[in-house]
């Protein structure tokens, strides 16, 4: 994997990077971060099963279930293989996990599910959740998604999600335990909520930005790339029936009928090869979707920022208004229009006693609502300071995680290169001899 | 009538007769029924040493040439004459618009007059000469011209592809004339090449008119309706080859073109995502360059299809399609022997009936008799000939075609390459050691 040392040799050699490899690498990139998780313990997410049972309101369902495997780390440097700790878990308790994750560390970029529906497809692949494919390439996002989390120096330490590998039953009430749900509902709401901040970090307001359009422009390409997808399957597919009418034509002929014939068995197998050609795509594809996913999430985070500026400027705002007040009524002076300054204008002043009361009321409020300011802007700056770390750190993932792609993508297409110039060259060498 | 002495022995690969310089006027003397007598005056098959100078070719030379022909691998380097089709040129006049051809004639052959010919024809001229030559011989088989037009897609005739398929079409239809053994020494294939606009025009007129080729297809009506009672079995298996090869060379056709079809979509679909990566590294930092390399990899893998597209079109097509025309010069050919035949056992059974005019009903039974053995030679020798020939263009038009993908594919590897290079040069040149 590592390429130093052999530099233009290595270049041009590793070209045949098959696409468990380039999993792998990604797998060996986040272990290689060596958060004292992953360095005490192997994850994996080994397999995937269909079960049926009953659902909420006692209907029959069928459903996928897939086996989290655990292993300690030295076990297997030791030379022994001992039989890894497994539980099985559904796609639900992994969205259950995430939306905690979500709750409990909002400063943080959390990494995506792999989706839930399948989408994007091009014609040959069906959008049917439970077909093999999309099982498997579903399995592949969930080991993904663990060992994005357990490579996070934040999100490793988290309790939920080490008994959410660790501990098959009674997770779920666990989770719930933590009370996080409604702080959940209320998230989504504030995320969903539209309100002016007035001074937004401007890191955030273009991060936010950035977000927006990524998300844009990984839509379009994942569209024109299952169009594409589906334009190249019907070119190679149609050289199939080359194959069956050289055959046929064969038949037909003395001196060219050998020739003929075996030019049509290298179409047929330039026909099939678009199979596996298609199947690497997709990976590429599912490494933009997990991006398209992730922009999501940086989203979330700016618009965080947005709201705990907007609470410090809402309490800010407040206490302004509150000193206001105690300040005309200090000096008699009506400067804020207020209901009870009318009513009190229209049916008599106030006695001192009543303005004493008053004025006491204000002072403690407006204690209280400098400690209020104080906590918001510690939570603001905290926030601030926080969120950007992991925002730093996610732009760096991006960066690498993408350019593996787009070198991976490039690996692919010289592979199916390759390809193209073996199977036109044996049918060359067929059809010469017609 | 002169007689001048021929030689059989034909010079080896070499397709043409020692012809009398001047026999044109006494061909063009003839109806249609001395035609006929053309081919059997005072020869007979087994004799055929003394030449008939009204004859183009005595059919004993032809069998001996036929039979050179098989025996030599291919002639190009003793190639006497060369044709080109080049320089298309639009003629407006008060009347009509048509198009006009060059066609440049080089040839060493002594029936010609001079060296070099250059004349320029249009595609009715071609269409002039198909028809004369498939008139005189009419199992023979001539190359097929391209289509008078093209229906689907509403092509214009002075659209500048059609023109030049069209072209390069007739280019080889010319050149096929040219290679064949009886064509390329027939007076009319010499007036195409050599004579100036006017002279061919009044050429043209002294052919057999209208009326006898009207006559001629009445003839072939009343002959097909009829039908050949005992069509030796070389024929018949003839017929079986051109009917499985016509739906053949059909499908090839229609799957080439089908493929060219979805290239062009997927082109389409991949001319797309150049530009969104271009859009996507105007948000990007460190990824800004990988990515605008990304979208000039699409970019010249865009290109590299166009091109392959276009050479599909220009290059095998073209071919498929002319062997789909073929199939219909076929079928005719074998109509026309059959109706010889037909004629022939015609005749026959009219002669067992009457009693008076035998003898000379007997002297035209003997020419008809001559005339369809002569037919059935001259196809099966150009059969054999017709076989090899399609057999090498079609051979050199799918190994061309499998060449030019695997150059496809090559260029479009060479984008690749230089693409993962530059990012892990770059990767190396950051001081980031790439894990992958």
């Amino acid at each position: 994997m590592a390429d130093s040392g052999s530099e233009e040799i290595a270049v041009i050699g590793n070209t045949d990077l098959t696409p468990s490899e380039s999993e792998n690498n990604l797998k060996n990139t986040m272990v290689e971060k060596g958060t004292s998780l992953l360095k005490k313990m192997e994850i994996s997410v080994a397999e995937a099963e269909k079960r049926t049972g009953k659902n909420a309101v006692n209907m029959q369902e069928t459903y996928t279930v897939y086996l989290i495997e655990t292993r300690p780390v030295d076990a297997a440097s030791e030379g022994t293989n001992p039989v890894p700790d497994s539980l099985w878990r559904r796609y639900s308790e992994f969205e259950l996990l995430r939306n905690y994750l979500l709750v409990a560390y909002p400063f943080v970029v959390v990494p995506p599910l792999p989706e839930k529906r399948a989408e994007f497809v091009w014609h040959k692949l069906t959008a049917d959740n439970m077909d093999p494919d999309f099982v498997e390439r579903r399995r592949v996002g969930l080991e993904n998604f663990l060992l994005r989390v357990a490579s996070h120096p934040v999100l490793s330490t988290d309790k939920i999600f080490y008994s959410f590998l660790t501990e098959e039953n009674g997770w779920k009430e666990t989770v719930f335990e933590t009370g996080f749900q409604a702080k959940a509902d209320s998230r989504l709401k504030a995320l969903n909520a539209t309100f002016r901040v007035k001074n937004p970090d401007k890191r955030f307001a273009e991060m936010k930005h950035y977000g927006d359009e990524l998300q844009s422009v990984i839509s379009q390409l994942l569209r024109v790339r299952a169009r594409a997808a589906d334009r190249l399957y019907g070119v190679y597919k149609v050289h199939g029936n080359y194959g069956r009418v050289f055959s046929e034509w064969s038949a037909i002929e003395k001196e060219m009928g050998d020739g003929l014939q075996s030019a049509g068995h290298h179409m047929d197998a330039y026909a099939a090869s678009v199979d596996d050609i298609l199947e690497e795509e997709e990976h590429y594809a599912d490494q933009l979707k997990e991006y398209l996913f992730y922009a999501d999430a940086v989203r979330a985070v700016c618009r965080k920022h947005e709201l705990t500026q907007f609470e410090l400027e809402m309490a800010a705002q407040d206490l302004i208004s509150k000193k206001q007040q105690r300040e005309e009524l200090a000096t008699g002076t009506v400067r804020t229009f207020s209901l009870k300054g009318m009513t009190s204008k229209l049916f008599g002043q106030e006695t001192p006693e009543q303005r004493e009361a008053k004025l006491k009321m204000l002072e403690t409020q407006i204690e209280e609502g400098e400690e209020l300011v104080k906590e918001r802007k510690t939570e603001c700056n905290e926030y601030v300071k926080s969120a950007w770390v992991d925002i730093e750190r996610f732009k760096e993932q991006k960066d690498h995680d993408l350019r593996e792609a787009l070198i991976s993508y490039a690996i692919m297409q010289i592979s199916m290169c390759k390809k193209g110039i073996q199977v036109w060259n044996n049918a060359k060498e067929c059809f010469s001899k017609m | 009538m002169s007689d001048p002495v021929v030689d059989n022995a034909v010079p080896s690969g070499n397709s043409s007769v020692a012809i009398p310089t001047d026999i044109s006027g006494q061909i063009l003397d003839l109806d249609e029924d001395d035609d006929l007598e053309v081919f059997s005056k005072g020869t007979t098959l087994t004799e055929g040493s003394s030449f008939n100078a009204s004859m183009q070719t005595s059919p004993a030379s032809l069998i001996n040439q036929y039979k050179f022909e098989e025996e030599e691998d291919g002639d190009a380097d003793t190639k006497d004459i060369f044709v080109t089709v080049d320089n298309p040129e639009s003629i407006v006049t008060a009347i009509e618009t048509f198009v006009t051809y060059r066609v440049m004639t080089k040839t060493t052959r002594s029936e010609f007059d001079a060296s070099e010919f250059e004349v320029r024809r249009r595609y009715q001229d071609f269409l002039w000469l198909k028809g004369r030559l498939e008139e005189a011989h009419p199992t023979l088989i001539v190359h097929p011209l391209p289509e008078k037009f093209v229906m689907k897609g509403m092509v214009e005739r002075f659209n500048e592809d059609f023109i030049e398929t069209r072209r390069k079409a007739l280019h080889r239809f010319l050149n096929r004339i040219a290679e064949h053994p009886i064509f390329s020494s027939t007076d009319d294939f010499k007036i195409f090449l050599t004579a100036e606009s006017g002279e061919l025009t009044s050429h043209k007129k002294q052919g057999p008119g209208f009326l006898s080729r009207m006559g001629e297809t009445v003839k072939a009506v009343a002959a097909s309706v009829r039908g050949v009672r005992n069509r030796p079995e070389e024929f018949t298996d003839m017929q079986e080859y051109v009917e499985a090869f016509t739906q053949k060379i059909g499908s090839l056709d229609k799957v080439s073109q089908r493929i060219v079809r979805e290239k062009k979509e997927h082109l389409e679909e991949l001319k797309e995502s150049g530009p969104i990566y271009t859009l996507w590294s105007q948000s990007e930092e460190e990824l800004a360059e990988p990515l605008k390399r990304m979208a000039g990899c699409l970019d010249s893998c865009c290109k590299e299809t166009e091109e392959q597209v276009k050479e599909l079109n220009d290059h095998l097509i073209p071919v498929l399609h002319e062997y789909v025309l073929c199939t219909e010069t076929l079928k005719a050919v074998l109509r026309r022997r059959d109706n010889i035949q037909a004629d022939f056992e015609a005749k026959t059974e009219a002669l067992a009936m009457k009693k008076a005019d035998r003898d000379a009903m007997r002297v035209e039974l003997d020419k008809m008799e001559d005339r369809m053995e002569w037919a059935n030679n001259a196809l099966k020798s150009d059969w054999t000939r017709w076989q090899k020939v399609m057999r090498t263009d079609l051979r050199s038009a799918f190994v061309d075609t499998a060449e030019r993908n695997v150059n496809y594919y090559e260029k479009c590897l060479a984008v690749w390459e230089s693409f993962l290079h530059s990012q892990r040069t770059e990767a190396e040149g950051n001081g980031k050691v790439d894990s992958s």
